[in-house]
């Protein structure tokens, strides 16, 4: 298990370098400049403003300039925020993003497991139809409608007892609640559509009815011995589902406004700011491969059939 | 000491003026003075040499303060950092006599040698400050800063003694005094930045200022807390005792914390919903009302590639020219209380105005005059004319307007017109290869004077962007320059806006209103210490000094 894990460990780095220098290059193939502004420039500052970020150098040379700092944990300057280096910018973000991105997950696990239980215990009844189209409409109803719905409802719009929550951002503890179940609702309709699937599959199985046989009840049944196998196909949608909701959701951040990484993700991009897209991505490949890996020694105890020795 | 006679008639004037506006309100305590305002995007940074948009200015103009400041309602040049000030005969050269009390936040002295070391700071090519331009004014400013020459000292700005600052321009320039208000020639610190590296002196822990307020707080995304400065010369004025500016981007999410009661002002209100506070104003004019759209000095425009067919027709410029309805797009479609636009300066710029050169409505003579200017250029009644497109950067406000233009030009000219937004980079990067036949624009003025708007034409200018070049308005703008005498100048001026309106490589819209929304507990404190209503100016800069909290 151990040499598995090392293994794995060093092989992300070569995904990390390929990623790096595949976005390094594709992100300067979109016309305009992180320096492009509706007011003319003159050219000698725009040149002095070009040398000192390196960018009058050849591409290859600012390619190598670039790798060099990144093996030493230095990810450069952000071009547009003059003041930031982009290790400053995601260490101040990315805590939070990190806190919501847990929160929601684990709101998405409880609900979308639960749902999928309550479903699965009797299939194709109302206890399954009812949780399953109430999770399709999770999955239809984008963000940016929970989201403001949410507020409606329970910060600031229908002047009832509900105003409790703040309408945005991220002062009181409890702010991250709205957003959290904003941002999860999507995660859990999945949750809950996988581990139905999941735990039907299982329920299929002969040890299942030797349970049943034994006399178990129904409740020690499906939760001690069906979820177990049942929830791999959960876990498997987990990997890359917490990388995601970790980065943090651009648009729950902007509607929430909440000081988190998402909102550099597509703000840099649109910035030109090279370094900070870069570091954006490389933060996200970097959560998707260890999420993954995760996943994958979980599977180890989950699945008795698995085995990595 | 020769006062503008300007200042004089509007300080007698503001004296009469300020007792209209005077109110009775209950100023709350000072522990509830914490002023929230909504501040529009998270600052790039607040180095006042290198800083360019609109949010950091807002934070900055507070921070420090230049030789002059402005009077918050006018924007006039009021005594800064300097106390008092004279002009020569000529009009190049001005003294500036700096304030003895004048004091850096952290208790050191501010002298003359502190502005000559930030201007050349300002100006010194490494700096790569992009609103350097601000200080070309000044004599040898330009050529030092494209490395033409390389001794700073040249440039004409020198301290005499501790307090008295001798500034040499190139040519005499009216709305100098306004430009010493300007980010770019406020003093820095120069014993803080030069023991930090990069930008590091920008940070709440090292700051140094010397304006009405400080640095207290800049958590990234989240807030940018501001305290009053006790060492700002001025520091009884300011009655608030904390300010937090919120970086908050979506108009919606704004608006959302301004009506739970969290802002007292936002940036900007939802652009779908203007229409709706409108009506809502009017409807109750005596309710409370947060909405207010003052305006602005900016111009919504059009511009032509002059440089290939069709646009290189002067009259098939002008056939599209007139077949815009103007008012009607401000009156239906922007909504906001801007004002159709006749010229490219807005009206009253500085006291300048140019009477409409161009037509504010479609009447049946002016769709007549274009079709026959369109025939005339060989293409009568629309026929054979080549497939042009309206370029925009994405938004729904742009589009709905290049919408409704593409329909009239349709309707009065008979010709079809394209329609395609870029990205904001992409867009910027296409207008200045001229990589477009129509595109939209906008330019805000940097300061209350025609010249911001009307020295973006001359040939080669870097703002010019439409291939147009006419010596002889390049030379009425080289000419205005030099005239110290205002009703003069602006005479000079009245004729290249004459020029640019005749020609029209580009087609004013809109006069730009800046629709906000301001709770109802925010008042100010004019200069003379009276309390008034909340008042807007029309370059929507902040006057945190001049801000107070009421029940």
């Amino acid at each position: 298990m151990i040499r598995f894990i090392i293994k794995r460990i060093l092989g992300m780095i070569p995904v990390i370098l390929i990623i790096a220098t595949v976005t390094f290059f594709i992100i300067r193939l979109a016309p305009g400049g992180p320096f492009d502004s509706d007011r003319a420039i003159p050219e000698e500052i725009l040149a002095n403003i070009n040398a000192k970020y390196h960018l009058d150098k050849p591409i290859y040379a600012q390619y190598f300039i670039y790798l060099g700092n990144l093996v030493r944990g230095d990810l450069g300057p952000s071009f547009r925020y003059a003041n930031r280096s982009v290790n400053e910018v995601i260490a101040s973000t990315w805590g939070i993003s990190a806190i919501l991105g847990l929160c929601s997950l684990f709101y998405a696990l409880c609900i979308g497991i639960s749902a999928g239980i309550v479903s699965a215990s009797k299939p194709n009844s109302m206890r399954d139809y009812v949780p399953m189209t109430i999770s399709l409409l999770g999955i239809c109803l984008p963000s940016f409608v929970i989201g403001p719905l949410f507020i409606l409802c329970f910060a600031h719009g229908f002047g009832l007892v509900f105003e409790y929550f703040n309408v945005g951002g991220w002062e009181d503890p409890k702010d991250v609640v709205l957003p959290a179940i904003s941002l999860g609702t999507m995660y859990s309709a999945y949750v809950a559509r996988l581990a139905r699937g999941g735990l039907l599959d299982v329920v299929k199985q002969d040890y299942i009815r030797t349970a049943r046989a034994k006399g178990l009840s129904e409740f020690t049944v499906l939760v001690r011995h069906t979820l177990k196998g049942g929830l791999l196909p959960v876990v498997s949608f987990l990997g890359p589902a917490a990388a995601g909701i970790m980065v943090g959701s651009f648009v729950v951040e902007t509607i929430f406004n909440i000081p988190g990484m998402g909102r550099f993700f597509v703000q840099s991009a649109l910035n030109r700011d090279y370094t900070l897209v870069m570091g954006m991505v490389l933060v996200f490949a970097c959560l998707l491969l260890v999420f993954n890996l995760l996943v994958d020694i979980a599977y180890a105890f989950l699945d008795p059939r698995v085995s990595y020795e | 000491m020769f006062v503008r006679t300007q200042s004089l008639l509007f300080f007698t004037l503001s004296f009469f003026a300020s007792d209209l506006f005077a109110i009775s309100a209950t100023i709350l305590p000072p522990k509830d003075q914490v002023v929230w305002i909504g501040n529009g995007a998270e600052p790039r940074e607040l180095d006042p040499a290198i800083s360019t948009g609109v949010p950091e200015s807002h934070i900055i103009d507070n921070l420090f303060e230049g030789l002059t400041g402005l009077d918050p309602i006018t924007l006039e040049p009021i005594p800064g950092v300097a106390e008092s000030w004279t002009k020569s005969e000529d009009g190049r050269t001005y003294v500036f006599k700096i304030r003895a009390d004048a004091k850096w936040s952290d208790g050191k002295s501010l002298t003359a040698e502190d502005f000559v070391w930030s201007w050349q700071r300002a100006l010194r090519p490494e700096t790569a400050s992009e609103y350097s331009y601000q200080l070309y004014y000044i004599k040898n400013a330009e050529a030092f800063n494209t490395s033409k020459i390389k001794d700073q000292n040249k440039i004409g700005v020198h301290a005499r003694g501790k307090n008295e600052l001798v500034v040499e321009l190139e040519n005499p320039t009216p709305f100098f005094l306004q430009l010493t208000a300007f980010h770019t020639l406020y003093p820095v610190p120069r014993h803080t930045i030069e023991k930090f590296p990069g930008q590091k002196w920008t940070r709440p822990e090292n700051m140094v200022s010397n304006g009405p307020f400080k640095l207290s707080e800049w958590k990234i995304n989240q807030h940018i807390k501001l305290v009053p400065n006790e060492n700002y010369w001025n520091h009884k004025l300011t009655k608030i005792s904390a300010a937090y500016l919120y970086p908050i981007e979506r108009q919606d999410t704004e608006e959302r914390t301004f009506l739970s009661g969290k802002l007292h002002r936002t940036n900007e209100v939802p652009v779908l919903k203007i229409p709706l506070y409108e009506k809502r104003q009017k409807s109750n004019p005596t309710a409370y009302k947060p909405y207010r759209a003052d305006p602005y000095l900016g111009i919504y425009f059009y511009r032509f590639n002059v440089t290939k067919p069709p646009f290189n027709d002067p009259r098939v410029r002008r056939a599209f020219a007139l077949t815009i309805d103007r008012s009607l797009i401000a009156q239906k479609i922007t909504r906001a209380g801007e004002q159709p636009a006749g010229t490219f300066t807005p009206p009253g710029t500085g006291g300048f105005t140019a009477p409409p050169l161009l037509n504010l409505r479609v009447t049946k003579k002016d769709v007549a005059e274009a079709q026959e200017l369109l025939a005339k250029a060989g293409y009568k009644g629309g026929k054979g004319f080549p497939k042009v497109d309206i370029l925009f950067n994405t938004s729904d406000k742009h589009k709905k307007i290049a919408v409704a233009i593409q329909q009239m030009w349709k309707k009065n000219l008979g010709v079809d017109v394209g329609l395609y937004n870029k990205e904001w980079k992409v867009y910027l990067n296409a207008e200045k290869k001229l990589d477009y036949q129509i595109a939209r624009a906008a330019w805000i003025g940097d300061y209350p004077d025609p010249n911001t708007f009307l020295d973006m034409f001359v040939t080669d200018g870097g703002n010019n962007k439409t291939g147009w070049s006419n010596k002889t308005y390049d030379g009425l703008i080289q000419e205005a320059s030099k005239i110290l005498d205002q009703k003069l100048r602006y005479e000079t001026l009245l004729k290249a806006e004459k020029i640019l309106m005749d020609e029209l490589p580009i087609v004013p819209i809109y006069v730009y209103t800046k629709p906000q929304l301001v709770a109802e507990q925010l008042k100010m404190i004019d200069n003379t210490g009276k309390l008034i209503e909340y008042t807007s100016n029309i370059q929507d800069r902040l006057f945190l000094k001049n801000m107070v909290l009421v029940k």
